[in-house]
C-alpha cells in the first residue's frame, strides 16, 4: 500500500467516527446498515468478482447469518457479539458445502442454482418443523444492545462503531487475502482455469473455499444486519436481497475492495432517493440511476475512481507517459 | 534412466483415434523435437502428459512414477512446466503476477494463513518475487514487469508464458509451437534462448513445432508422428531422410 493510500483509509475511517455524532440516529442506523452491506458485497466480490463464479443467491446467505444471530440470542441467550463469528462460522460451512457440487457447473448454470438456492430461503424459513427456532412467518424480535462499559454512546451510536470495527476487520482480513498468492490464485482461476490448473492450483478446492468464504462474509454480514434491525423475518430475505447484492457489486466494481464501500453507499441510499424523487414508481427511478451508472461508469464506481486518478497522474507526469509510448 | 517415457499412449475421442500406440524415450538434459502434421497428434500428447486428457491405453512415467496417479494441480509441482500453443496468460493480471503465479506450486501459503498475514507470507511473497523478477530479467522482460498482459503484443506474450512455465523451476519443459506468430529474428533468437535455458537450469525440453528449421536446429533427437502414431524417430538428420517423414509432409512420391 502507498503512503497516500494509507493516508486516504486513515482520512476515511476518521471520517467514519465522526458521522455518528453530526448525523440523527435514523441517518447513524442508515449509516451501520451501509457497513452491513459493505461486508456482504465484499464476500460476494471475492466470489464474483475475483473467482468469475457468479451467485444470485447470495441473500440466502445472508439469511442464514441474520437467523443464526436471532435464533442464538433469542433461544440460547448469547450475548449479540458473540453470534457475529458464530453465524459467520455457519456460513463458512454452508457455503463450502454449496460450493462443492456447484465445481461442476460453469458460467449461467452456476447462476440459475445458487438462484435457486436464493429464491427457495424465504419458504424454507417459514417451514413448519423448524417453527419453534425460527418464529414461522412472524420472525425474530431483537432487544437492541446498549453500549457496555459505560460509554457515552447511545445505541445506535454504538452498533454502528460495533459494526464498523467489525467492518474493518474484515476488511483487512479481505484485503490480505486477495493480495497474495490466494488472491492469484483466485483471479487466474477466473481468468484461465486450465492455464491455473497447469501452474499447480488446485481450482477444485479453491473455488469452494472461494464460495465458503464468500458466505461468511455475507454471513457475518447478516447477523450484523439482524442486529442493527433488531427483528427478522422470512420475507425479508427475499430474491431481491440477492439481487441488490449483485448490484451492488456491479456498480461498485468488480474485483474491486474499495467498491463494496460504494455499492453498499448505492443500494443504501439509492433507493431512498428514488423513493423521494416519485412516490408512485421508486423502482422505475432506481433502474433508471442504475443505468446511468452502468453506462457513464462501465467499470464501476472504483474503477471510475481508478481511471481518472490514473488521469491526473498521466497529467502531472506527461513526460514518463511518452517515454512509455516508445516501443 | 529417461526423465520421461511415454509407452504406448493411445487417446480415442468418439470415434477419432487421436494417438495410436505411442512410445518414446525423453533422456534428462536433452531437447526433443515432436514433430508431425496438422493433426497428427502432437498437442494430444502435450495434453496427455499434463493430464489434461486421460489416456486410454498406456503409461506415461516421469522421473520414476507414474504420471496418470497425479492429479492435474499436481504436474506442476512434479517438475513438469508447460506453455500453451494459443498462450493462455492471465489477461487481467500483470507480467509479474502472472510469473508470479506460475511459482504457486513452489509456495505453500493457504487461506488462513494469507488472511491473517502470518509473518511467513510477507516472506514468501518476498522470496516468489524476487524469483519472478529474476526470471523477467533473464528473459530481458523486466521492463515490462507492471504491464497488464492484456495490452502486450503476442510475441512478448509468447515469451512472458515461457517466463510463467520457468518460475515453477521445472525439470522437463513442454513447449508447444514456441515459434509460431514469430518472425524470422525473433525465432533465431528464441533457439539461442532455448539452448541458454538448458544450460542455466539444466532443463529438459520436449517441444511441437511446425517450424522445421528450429526443431532441426536445436534439438538432441526428433520424434516424428503422424495419424497417432511414431514413424520415425532418431537424430534430426536420420529423421528428415526418413522416407515415411518425407511423404507424410510432401505426400507419396
Amino acid at each position: 500500500m502507498t503512503k497516500k493510500t494509507l493516508i486516504a483509509l486513515l482520512l476515511l475511517v476518521a471520517v467514519a467516527s465522526i458521522v455518528p455524532f453530526v448525523v440523527s440516529n435514523y441517518r447513524t442506523f442508515q449509516f451501520t446498515l451501509v457497513l452491513v452491506y459493505a461486508i456482504a458485497l465484499l464476500g460476494l466480490n471475492i466470489l464474483t468478482g475475483y473467482n468469475g463464479q457468479v451467485s444470485l443467491g447470495h441473500g440466502a446467505f445472508y439469511a442464514i447469518g441474520a437467523y443464526c444471530a436471532a435464533v442464538l440470542m433469542d433461544k440460547a441467550g448469547v450475548p449479540y457479539w458473540a453470534t457475529v463469528p458464530a453465524a459467520g462460522a455457519v456460513c463458512l460451512v454452508v457455503g463450502f458445502l454449496f460450493g462443492l457440487p456447484a465445481l461442476r457447473l460453469e458460467g449461467l448454470y452456476l447462476a440459475l442454482a445458487t438462484f435457486a438456492l436464493g429464491v427457495s430461503m424465504p419458504q424454507l424459513l417459514k417451514y413448519k418443523a423448524l417453527e419453534e427456532w425460527t418464529g414461522g412467518v412472524q420472525g425474530i424480535v431483537i432487544a437492541k444492545p446498549d453500549a457496555p462499559w459505560g460509554l457515552p454512546l447511545n445505541s445506535d451510536q454504538w452498533l454502528y462503531f460495533f459494526t464498523l470495527g467489525v467492518a474493518l476487520a474484515m476488511f483487512l482480513l479481505g484485503w490480505n487475502l486477495l493480495r497474495g498468492r490466494v488472491g492469484r490464485a483466485l483471479v487466474a482461476i477466473r481468468d484461465h482455469h486450465i492455464a491455473a490448473e497447469a501452474m499447480g492450483v488446485h481450482n477444485a478446492l479453491y473455488k469452494s473455499l472461494a464460495f465458503g468464504v464468500s458466505a461468511m462474509y455475507t454471513g457475518v454480514a447478516g447477523a450484523l444486519g439482524a442486529i442493527a434491525v433488531q427483528f427478522v423475518a422470512p420475507d425479508s430475505f427475499s430474491i431481491f436481497l440477492s439481487i441488490l447484492l449483485l448490484v451492488g457489486i456491479v456498480i461498485g466494481g468488480l474485483a474491486s475492495i474499495s467498491g463494496a464501500l460504494y455499492g453498499a453507499l448505492f443500494i443504501q441510499f439509492v433507493p431512498n432517493l428514488a423513493d423521494e424523487i416519485s412516490k408512485a414508481a421508486p423502482w422505475a427511478i432506481f433502474g433508471i440511476f442504475m443505468i446511468l451508472f452502468v453506462y457513464l461508469m462501465p467499470t464501476g464506481v472504483a474503477g471510475a475512481l481508478r481511471m481518472l486518478s490514473e488521469r491526473q497522474k498521466r497529467h502531472n507526469f506527461p513526460a514518463a507517459k511518452n517515454e512509455e509510448e516508445v516501443p | 534412466m529417461p526423465l520421461l517415457e511415454v509407452r504406448d499412449v493411445a487417446v480415442r475421442f468418439g470415434g477419432i483415434v487421436a494417438l495410436d500406440g505411442v512410445s518414446f524415450d525423453v533422456e534428462p538434459g536433452s531437447i526433443v523435437g515432436l514433430i508431425g502434421p496438422n493433426g497428427a497428434g502432437k498437442t494430444t500428447l502435450f495434453n496427455c502428459v499434463s493430464r489434461l486428457y486421460a489416456c486410454d491405453r498406456g503409461d506415461i512415467v516421469f522421473d520414476g512414477g507414474s504420471l496418470l496417479a497425479l492429479p492435474r494441480h499436481r504436474i506442476a509441482g512434479a517438475g513438469i512446466g508447460r506453455t500453451f500453443q494459443n498462450v493462455a496468460l492471465f489477461r487481467s493480471m500483470t507480467v509479474l503476477d502472472n510469473v508470479m503465479l506460475g511459482a504457486h506450486s513452489r509456495s505453500r501459503s493457504g487461506f488462513v494463513s494469507n488472511a491473517l498475514r502470518l509473518p511467513r507470507v510477507p516472506r514468501e511473497e518476498r522470496a516468489t518475487r524476487a524469483r519472478a523478477r529474476g526470471i523477467l530479467q533473464m528473459l530481458e522482460l523486466e521492463s515490462l514487469a507492471d504491464k497488464a498482459v492484456a495490452t502486450l503484443p503476442f510475441g512478448t506474450c509468447k515469451r512472458v508464458e515461457l517466463a510463467r512455465a520457468l518460475a515453477a523451476e521445472p525439470k522437463l519443459l513442454l513447449l508447444d509451437e514456441p515459434a509460431s506468430g514469430l518472425n524470422h529474428e525473433e525465432v533465431s533468437e528464441l533457439s539461442g534462448l532455448i539452448r541458454r535455458l538448458r544450460e542455466r537450469l539444466r532443463l529438459t525440453v520436449l517441444l511441437v513445432e511446425h517450424h522445421m528449421g528450429l526443431v532441426m536446429s536445436i534439438s538432441d533427437r526428433v520424434v516424428a508422428l503422424n495419424f497417432g502414431r511414431v514413424i520415425a524417430r532418431g537424430t534430426p538428420p536420420e529423421v528428415q531422410r526418413h522416407p515415411d517423414v518425407i511423404e507424410a509432409y510432401l505426400g507419396a512420391a
